[in-house]
């Protein structure tokens, strides 16, 4: 019994991490169709930008340093929005070869600035804490990652759904045409966009850096992550990649425990059945 | 002082202005050293220090051994067996080295290793792959450090019988390095009358580790770790989030808490036991120098790499004494080096007939030294072979070490 | 007249062992190996619009099956070749008729999925593989009792390869399918409106391709003499893609210098600049600032305008 509680409790908290890893590739891609592939780089830059900034400075806490490395990585991604990617709006490979250029430049310089080595994000005492629930143990911080994933799924849905800048943005993806005509800057809400999808991965990254920690490579384990997420809820589905996240957490948490022979296929598996089956994705509307 | 790339190559460049290699003298000619090192990617941390430590080593005989100037040439592999193989050729090809320090990792040597024997290049490694030095030996080959289940022998016995554990789990990167460390350490625990009760394999890449965690029998007195880089570090931390610390032991294989590791780590690594043949802590004339210059230089304590290519440079430079300093004769070069008896930053060395080392292997609790962790050693097992206690010709008629072997008898 | 370029090429490429010493021989070796590699995903991405990025499975399949039936059953290096092509083809029927469901973003990601299922159960599959330790001692055929072990005799055998290769899809995008599997690309669905089985010239160029990949496996098993699952990683497939990309997709010149300029950065580069893999990626960044289309029309195009 004990063992279906803790699996299930930890499918949540991994869906939670997948969650703030692959929204914001969902959101630039559903709105823009760009493939973001620095998106592994941008969420490896927000883990290390997380552990130095506590590392420098240790009060001022995971939450603060989570939205300062994120607004610093939005930064980053509205540079390479609005000098690189701008141009290359008809050129799809083009944005295949940058986006790839760009998170080996990334990864390089985190490897020059930050070293190989593994380093820890640090929680607060009380977080890094273990919680005693009915008798069996579970990390609080796992749960609080879950509670962070579901609240930015809300804001995203909110601010995508319920705001004039939304409403705009959709405007902009439907007829961009159109859009410009009636006067709504649409290049400016690209930028704009891009740079909410790059800084929700370099704060995610933060976030996830206690569990994860940050270690070179660690972009290239999690971009596949992000893509698998995103393709299996359905490309520029918001609902798609929530519940993507957590299908996949689930997948994997028990995928591995039950069947450990599984490990190295567990995460593709599903994405081949889902996309030859549906192609679509379990939640998009357009196909990818 | 860092030996760049670019400079040694002006260098050379101007020598070869001064005077054509061909018709200098042998004696002004250099020894040419390549060191196969991995300096970007996910196993840069190691090869980082490897390159440190050789060049430290070069560095405080003013670039001399033998009586000659040495040239030190760095390739960086990325990791990559394929690189591997094409760095391992620009080092013999292009630069003409007379002898290879590294590479680093098991699937590297694995790959350049029908190379090395067709060029004859003496080669002395840091990776551990078992077969290397027993049931595929390479003439060419020689290591300083351990093989994969080296350390972990010891460990099983240690375990078994000081620490009175019965039932063990072990867990492991899915890779032949960890397979072969933990399938060491499942035989001699279990010879010694423990139980191994599960095993857990992640694949390398394995993006978290709280499923595994989750099935760790709680019943288990302790778990051996088999980890290497940076997923020993990031298990541990999650295996100390899920509260686990006191119920199940982690017990560490020779890279789970290297001094690497350590430098990231906070308290909850106290009292942590570990196995590796080398400590930043060893007492020795040797290490007592090699250690706190390592330390003065990087700001760090030295671990395996760092330790273990500083041991083959001071075995390179001692084979290289005894023949007078000719590295061209390859045969009398590697015949030097395996007859290699010398006291180095891990003790007393000397190799077996297979070219593999036979020494000190340690047995090291965590503690803090000097505000900082360190892995004080707290027990030498002496002149460890790769063969542990077992009569080689009965080790060798097994087959390597694997995830199916020894088989598990008691999950 | 357009010939005396290549002419010109290909005979400074056959002259290549009589001037260069081994190490630059053998680096000429591998760029073929990786242009043919790009070459044959070429043919999916610039001439059907799909893009791949999990063409070292096939590199892997076939590199496997030559090691596995090579030492494992011991049969002759041409027997090796023949079973490894076979198993490509069978390989690349199956993921073709399931990748090609898919388009865009999805055919991307299938086949990177299934290349990553290819690469786990070569971690896995230890009693084929040999898992992460990879399988060593296989043997360079000797094509008419001629011995490949030179570094020389490697390279021409390798450059005969390839050229022909690249000769054929040069021959195979000019001919009507050629031309059929570019309107596929730009109109697929004018294309079936007009007859033409879409799905079926996309599955041939799927089978064309990962044949092709197939070829460069066992030259690459063959240089290598050693396989480990690293060669058909991810990474491995990304850097097809790049080069292809970056040299010009849709064009015979481009993936050839494409591939060079990859491995060259990668491979000898690396030598001299220790950040080779910062260096590589502002490469790619520069060729999408001012060559966006790839180094060979982009240079045609500065070119054609300098005139």
């Amino acid at each position: 019994m004990q063992f279906w509680i803790v699996q299930t409790l930890n499918s949540l908290a991994l869906g939670g991490l997948l969650f703030l890893l692959a929204s914001g590739f969902s959101l630039i891609f559903g709105l823009m169709r760009i493939a973001n592939l620095t998106h592994g780089a941008f969420f490896m830059l927000g883990a290390y930008l997380g552990a130095s900034l506590l590392r420098y400075d240790h009060d001022l806490g995971l939450w603060v340093s989570a939205l300062l490395a994120g607004l610093a990585v939005a930064a980053l991604g509205g540079l390479l929005e609005r000098f690189v990617l701008r141009r290359l709006s008809r050129n799809p490979l083009g944005q295949v070869l940058v986006t790839l250029g760009v998170s080996f430049i990334i990864a390089d310089a985190c490897l020059m600035a930050f070293g190989g080595d593994p380093i820890p994000v640090p929680t607060s005492r009380a977080l890094a804490r273990p919680m005693f629930v009915a008798g069996f143990v579970f990390p609080t911080y796992r749960l609080v990652v879950l509670g962070v994933a579901i609240l930015s799924a809300l804001a995203l849905h909110i601010l995508l759904d319920r705001t004039r800048i939304g409403a705009m943005i959709r405007a902009g993806v439907d007829d961009p045409a159109m859009a410009r005509a009636i006067g709504i800057p649409v290049s400016r809400l690209f930028t704009l966009t891009f740079c909410l999808g790059a800084g929700i991965a370099g704060a995610g990254g933060v976030l996830a850096g206690p569990i994860f920690s940050a270690y070179p490579g660690m972009d290239a384990d999690m971009l596949p992550l992000a893509l698998i997420v995103v393709i299996l809820g359905g490309v520029g589905s918001l609902m798609g990649a929530f519940v993507g996240s957590f299908i996949i957490g689930f997948i994997y948490t028990f995928g591995i425990a039950l069947v450990p022979d599984l490990a190295y296929v567990i995460l593709f598996l599903p994405m081949i059945i889902v996309i030859a089956l549906r192609p679509r994705g379990l939640f998009g509307r357009l196909a990818a | 002082m860092q030996i760049s790339r670019r400079t040694l190559l002006q260098g050379t460049a101007g020598l070869a202005v001064a005077a054509p290699a061909s018709v200098r003298a042998a004696d002004g000619e250099p020894i040419r050293i390549g060191l196969l090192t991995v300096k970007t990617g996910p196993l840069a941390s190691g090869g980082i220090d490897m390159e440190v430590g050789m060049a430290m080593y070069l560095k405080e005989r003013n670039n001399m051994l033998a009586g000659r100037p040495v040239q030190l040439i760095v390739a960086d592999t990325g990791g990559v067996p394929a690189t591997a193989r094409v760095k391992t050729q620009e080092l013999v090809e292009k630069n003409n080295v007379h002898v290879l320090v590294g590479p680093l990792a098991a699937f590297e040597a694995l790959a350049i290793d029908d190379y090395i024997t067709e060029k004859q290049i003496p080669t002395l490694s840091v990776a551990a792959a078992e077969d290397m030095t027993q049931r595929h030996p390479n003439k060419w080959f020689v290591r300083a450090t351990s093989t994969s289940a080296q350390c972990a022998h010891p460990m099983g016995e240690y375990c078994a019988k000081v620490l009175g554990y019965k039932k063990m789990i072990t867990i492991a990167d899915d890779i032949a390095f960890g397979q072969e460390m933990t399938a060491g350490f499942q035989r001699v625990f279990e010879d010694n009358g423990g139980k191994i009760v599960q095993k857990l394999f992640p694949p390398l890449t394995a993006p978290d580790y709280g499923t595994y965690v989750a099935q760790v029998k709680s019943d288990a007195d302790a778990i051996f770790l088999g980890f290497a880089g940076s997923n020993g570090f990031r298990f541990l931390r999650q295996f100390n989030e899920y509260g686990l610390m006191d119920k199940v032991k982690p017990i560490g294989g020779m890279t789970a808490l290297d001094e690497a590791v350590l430098r990231n780590m906070g308290d909850e690594a106290l009292g942590i036991i570990t196995t590796c043949w080398y400590s930043a802590a060893l007492d020795n004339p040797q290490n007592k120098h090699f250690a706190p210059a390592f330390r003065a230089q990087t700001g760090y304590d030295p671990g395996f790499y760092a330790a273990g290519t500083y041991t083959n440079a001071e075995i390179l430079d001692v084979a290289l004494q005894s023949i007078g300093g000719k590295a061209e004769d390859k045969v009398a070069l590697m015949a030097a080096l395996r007859a290699t008896k010398t006291d180095t930053v891990r003790g007393p060395v000397r190799f077996d007939d297979l070219g593999n080392v036979v020494g000190n292997v340690y047995i090291r609790k965590v503690e803090r030294i000097d505000g900082r962790l360190m892995n004080a050693i707290i027990k030498t097992y002496p002149d460890v072979s790769q063969f542990w206690t077992y009569p080689p010709k009965e080790f060798l008629a097994n087959p390597v070490y694997s995830r199916d072997f020894p088989p598990a008898k008691n999950l | 007249m357009k010939w005396i370029p290549t002419a010109l090429v290909l005979a400074a490429a056959a002259l290549l062992p009589l001037l260069g010493g081994d190490f630059y021989v053998n680096l000429a070796s591998q760029i073929l190996v990786a242009v043919l590699m790009a070459a044959s995903l070429n043919l999916l991405v610039g001439y059907a619009g799909l893009t791949s990025l999990g063409q070292a499975a096939f590199l892997g399949v076939a590199a496997y099956t030559c090691a596995w039936t090579g030492v494992k059953l011991g049969v002759s290096p041409v027997v090796a070749a023949g079973l490894a092509c076979l198993m490509t083809l069978a390989v690349s029927a199956l993921f073709g008729a399931i990748a090609l469901r898919a388009s865009g973003l999805g055919f991307l990601m299938i086949t990177l999925a299934m290349s990553q299922v290819v690469w786990g159960l070569a971690y896995r599959l230890v009693a084929i593989s040999n898992g992460d330790n990879g399988i060593s001692g296989i043997v360079r055929p000797s094509p008419l009792g001629l011995s490949l072990d030179s570094p020389g005799a490697f390279y021409w055998f390798t450059l005969l390869v390839v050229v022909l290769a690249l000769w054929f899809i040069a021959i195979l995008v000019r001919s009507s399918f050629g031309a059929t599997l570019a309107g596929t690309r730009d109109q697929p669905q004018r294309m079936a409106a007009l007859g033409h089985n879409v799905w079926l010239i996309r599955f041939a160029a799927f089978m064309i391709s990962g044949f092709l990949a197939g070829i460069a496996g066992l030259l690459f098993v063959w240089y290598n003499k050693y396989i480990h699952p690293s060669a058909l990683s991810m990474t491995a497939s990304a850097e097809a893609l790049l080069a292809v990309i970056a040299g010009g997709s849709g064009t015979l010149a481009g993936p050839v210098v494409g591939a060079a300029v990859v491995v060259l950065l990668k491979n000898y580069a690396s030598a001299y600049v220790e950040r080779w893999n910062m260096m590589l990626g502002f490469v790619f960044l520069l060729i999408v600032l001012f060559l966006p289309e790839g180094i060979v029309p982009g240079v045609k195009r500065l070119l054609g305008r300098g005139r």
